[in-house]
């Protein structure tokens, strides 16, 4: 199916997201569509799979202008669309979740639709348990089900936001194989929306960049990086070499630490991050590392062994009183951990600047449109979190963090930022280190791991299987041990 | 059993089934994503209204449609003020219910303590034979039977339908379920109607069948019993159903045993006994308590237990409605 777009217009009050844009998608190939936080991908690609109209403009599937009105109306033409958070129903059944927007009689065949999920799940090389609730699967596991749904609905265009933020290694690899015998065996066409220029020129065949609202350019991939960044951003940014300093002394420490999840108990842990140091937790994701941070966070009890906050034993550490030892937790879920959707920026603002009973409406306004000049946000003090794009949103939960922090505890810290946003951020937390702070960060991107932290301790099945100096491994070693390898 | 038993339990059952029906309807509302608050105002309205139609027409038919048109006419005000013009639901629901208690009132004037008609007990042929079931479930009237059916319609609908999933999704994730083409906003309005005219039906049932008559402030109070046992059913309408039971049981057994050997005089504090007596099947049924007996429990067993138990609010119930 050839799919065109025609001048798409779109703005959201005063910020115009699209500008006339025009491309066009031809069967069998799989195109990037890159650009940087804030250019407009997910907008452009929500008006072609039905989500939200456009202001102006045409979509053309075959040559055959379309209007679409629900994005059920864009699959019923052939248009699907696995986004940016998996639209899906977190305590439905894997089955209910599959069935729901299908045709069909009134009771539900459960058996049957069982059965010819399995069946799907296994023509594309995914495992399905239908009777398992969606809140208990993984983020990765939560896409396969989505592209299974799509695919099943009859999708022959499947556009992918970012699908690759917030899964492992080895599910990354299980859904690009997919993906390319989507395109070469099946004539499917995909459009892949991400930040992350190796996976994109790995993958797909074309690129379409977008800066600001605006189709920047387009290349025939593979081609150097450097175009492909020059596209995005008009310049290449530099990045300064990182000194690696000693640590000084001990801000966290662990003795014998283990936590206990429903899923998951860890071995007891010893661990020790220094002042002016970045450790890097590496491991797939489930293998205990998000367990620990959270319990240093003081988010989960420990179940055994000791916690040290710069030297002092703390026992039953809770969230409050680690913030007030200048410990500063930046979760992954940013709509539903760090940010509070339906408030405004300001509001925030005042939310962490409890200054006596009475909300000071312009002062936190002040604050807000302070951070937002110095962390580079695009939007307003009165914005609500949840219109700001996903970049924009882990920049303002970073100006959220306070200036004497001791210990910062980030997950994913760069998840979905492009590749300025995400040294910048780096940048502030380098400063922070400068400043005597401690970091340990984890990531599910090995090279973010490799490149940004002195040490890296690898996690797998609940146990610390190795602490090395980042210096004195790889990517492929990483990548090995991560999965088990000894 | 006691014959004694066989009586309190049959009276039970009549006793709870206009609140069955009140939290059937309130159910198939909020897992839609529509929390009706107006439920104390509208029991009373639609027991008044379904009191006047059956008293004028002589009809109870015309008794009931008429508190179902009340009942669904309150609901239909929630959905608008919330779903056209984005008022709180919350908000919009409390004031109906003052609205409705004062209106009742006003409106009742005339009609306090007059002999109505009311609804005739229909024992079923063969089935009200069977000991101690047939005295208990089947020598009842229409408004009981009627009550048990809407338990098991209910529950049917809502967790084995293909509409009953559309139903879920629209309270859970309006943007996923909009994704999916569940038309959202029509369902609501829907559900929340037909929980409505539910209501409206369990106020007649009062006036005309358990509660016969009327007076200022008859069903008060029962509206928002009705909303709590919603939340204790764990938006379930059998789990419902069975907390009315619970409650009304506990209400009748303390009256009828209690009262003889301990006097008026305890009944004010006895009353508060089943709110007790649910407080403690809550903190149970919810808290750690169970999380460790389930955890003990061998690993196949432990999931479906875990469904049975596990309570969690429609995510999305009196949330705004994005437009896509
Ligand atoms: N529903 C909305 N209401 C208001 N503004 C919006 C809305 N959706 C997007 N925007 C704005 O439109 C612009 C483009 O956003 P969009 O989400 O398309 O960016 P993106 O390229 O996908 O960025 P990212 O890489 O961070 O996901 C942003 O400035 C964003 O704040
Ligand atoms: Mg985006």
């Amino acid at each position: 199916m050839r799919v065109e777009l025609e001048k798409i217009s779109k703005s959201f009050g005063p910020v115009q997201a699209n500008r006339a844009i025009s491309l066009a998608f031809e069967p069998g190939l799989i195109y990037g569509l890159l650009g940087e936080n804030g250019a407009g991908k997910s907008t452009l690609m929500k008006i072609l799979s039905g989500y939200q109209p456009a202001d102006s403009g045409r979509i053309l599937l075959d040559g055959a202008p379309q209007r679409f009105r629900s994005p059920l109306d864009a699959l019923a033409a052939g248009v699907g669309m696995l986004y940016q958070d998996p639209l899906d129903l977190p305590p439905f059944t894997v089955l209910e979740n599959y069935l729901l927007g299908r045709r069909g009689g009134l009771a539900i065949p459960r058996r049957r639709a069982a059965g010819e999920l399995r069946e799907l799940g296994a023509r594309y090389g995914f495992e399905v348990h239908p009777h398992e609730r969606i809140e208990d699967l993984s983020l990765g596991e939560r896409q396969q089900l989505e592209l299974l749904r799509l695919l099943s609905g009859g999708a022959r265009l499947l556009i992918l936001d970012e699908p690759t933020t917030g899964i492992s290694a080895a599910q990354k690899e299980l859904l690009f194989n997919s993906l390319r015998s989507l395109a070469r065996d099946e004539g499917k066409t995909l459009i892949l929306v991400s930040h992350k220029l190796d996976e994109v020129q790995e993958l797909c065949n074309r690129a379409y960049v977008l800066r600001k609202g605006e189709l920047a350019g387009e290349a025939e991939l593979p081609c150097p990086n450097k175009r492909l960044v020059g596209l995005m951003f008009g310049q290449l940014p530099s990045r300064p070499a990182r000194p690696r300093p000693e640590a000084g002394p001990p801000r966290l420490e662990l003795r014998g630490a283990a936590v206990r999840s429903p899923r998951l108990r860890t071995q007891p842990t010893d661990l020790q991050v220094g002042a002016g140091e970045v450790l890097g937790l590496a491991g797939l994701e489930g293998s205990g590392q998000e367990l620990l941070l959270r319990a240093c966070a003081g988010l989960l009890p420990l179940a055994a062994g000791e916690l040290y906050l710069s030297g002092v034993p703390q026992r039953r550490l809770d969230y409050l009183t680690a913030r007030q030892l200048g410990v500063h937790y930046l979760a992954a879920g940013r709509l539903e951990e760090g940010l509070v959707s339906g408030m405004t920026l300001s509001e925030h603002m005042a939310l962490v600047n409890p200054n006596g009973l009475f909300v000071d409406r312009a002062a936190s306004k002040a604050q807000a449109a302070e951070r937002i000049r110095q962390y580079q946000v695009v939007a307003r003090p009165r914005s609500r979190v949840e219109e700001l794009s996903g970049g924009n949103q882990q920049r303002f939960l970073f100006g959220l963090l306070p200036p004497d922090a001791q210990l910062i505890l980030a997950e994913h810290p760069t998840r979905g930022l492009d590749l300025r946003s995400s040294d910048w951020i780096w940048g502030q937390l380098d400063e922070r280190r400068k400043q005597g702070a401690a970091i340990v960060f984890l990531s599910a991107e090995l090279d973010e791991i490799l490149e940004r932290s002195d040490r890296i301790a690898v996690f797998f099945a609940g146990r610390l299987s190795r602490v090395l100096p980042a210096g004195e491994t790889s990517v492929d070693e990483l990548g090995h041990l991560i999965g088990g390898g000894a | 059993m006691d014959a004694n038993w066989i009586a309190i339990a049959a009276s039970v059952l009549l006793q709870s089934s206009p609140l069955i029906i009140a939290v059937c309807g309130e159910t198939l509302s909020e897992r839609a994503g529509v929390v009706n608050l107006s439920l104390d105002g509208s029991l009373l309205l639609s027991a008044l209204a379904g009191f006047v139609a059956a008293y004028f027409s002589s009809s109870l038919l015309l008794g009931f449609l008429a508190a179902a048109g009340v009942g669904a006419l309150m609901a239909l005000i929630v959905a608008f003020g919330s779903l056209a013009l984005r008022q709180s639901q919350v908000a919009v629901g409390f004031v109906l219910t003052l609205l409705g208690d004062s209106l009742s009132a006003f409106l009742g004037q005339n009609f306090t303590r007059l002999p109505g008609p009311w609804v005739q007990r229909l024992p079923i042929p063969l089935l009200k034979d069977i000991p101690v079931l047939g005295p208990i479930f089947f020598n009842q009237d229409l408004v009981v039977y009627f009550s048990l059916v809407l338990v098991a319609v209910t529950t049917w609908w809502i967790f084995h339908t293909r509409p009953g999933l559309e139903l879920r999704s629209a309270g859970e994730r309006p943007e996923a379920a909009f994704a999916r083409g569940v038309a959202v906003r029509r369902l609501r309005y829907w559900y929340a109607v037909l929980g409505g005219a539910l209501v409206g039906i369990a106020g007649a049932a009062y006036s005309l069948d358990v509660k016969i008559g009327w007076a200022e402030g008859h069903t008060r109070g029962l509206g928002w019993i009705a909303l709590a046992i919603v939340i204790f059913g764990g938006w379930s309408p059998l789990r419902g159903a069975l907390g009315v039971l619970l409650f009304v049981a506990t209400r009748s057994v303390i009256s009828v045993v209690l009262q003889r050997s301990l006097g008026e005089s305890s009944v004010v504090i006895l009353n508060a006994l089943p709110w007790l007596l649910m407080l403690g099947v809550l903190v149970v049924v919810g808290g750690r308590f169970s999380e460790q007996v389930l955890s003990r429990l061998p690993a196949a067993l432990q999931r479906p237990f875990r469904g049975l138990l596990r309570a969690a609010p429609p995510a999305a119930l009196g949330a705004e409605l994005k437009e896509g």
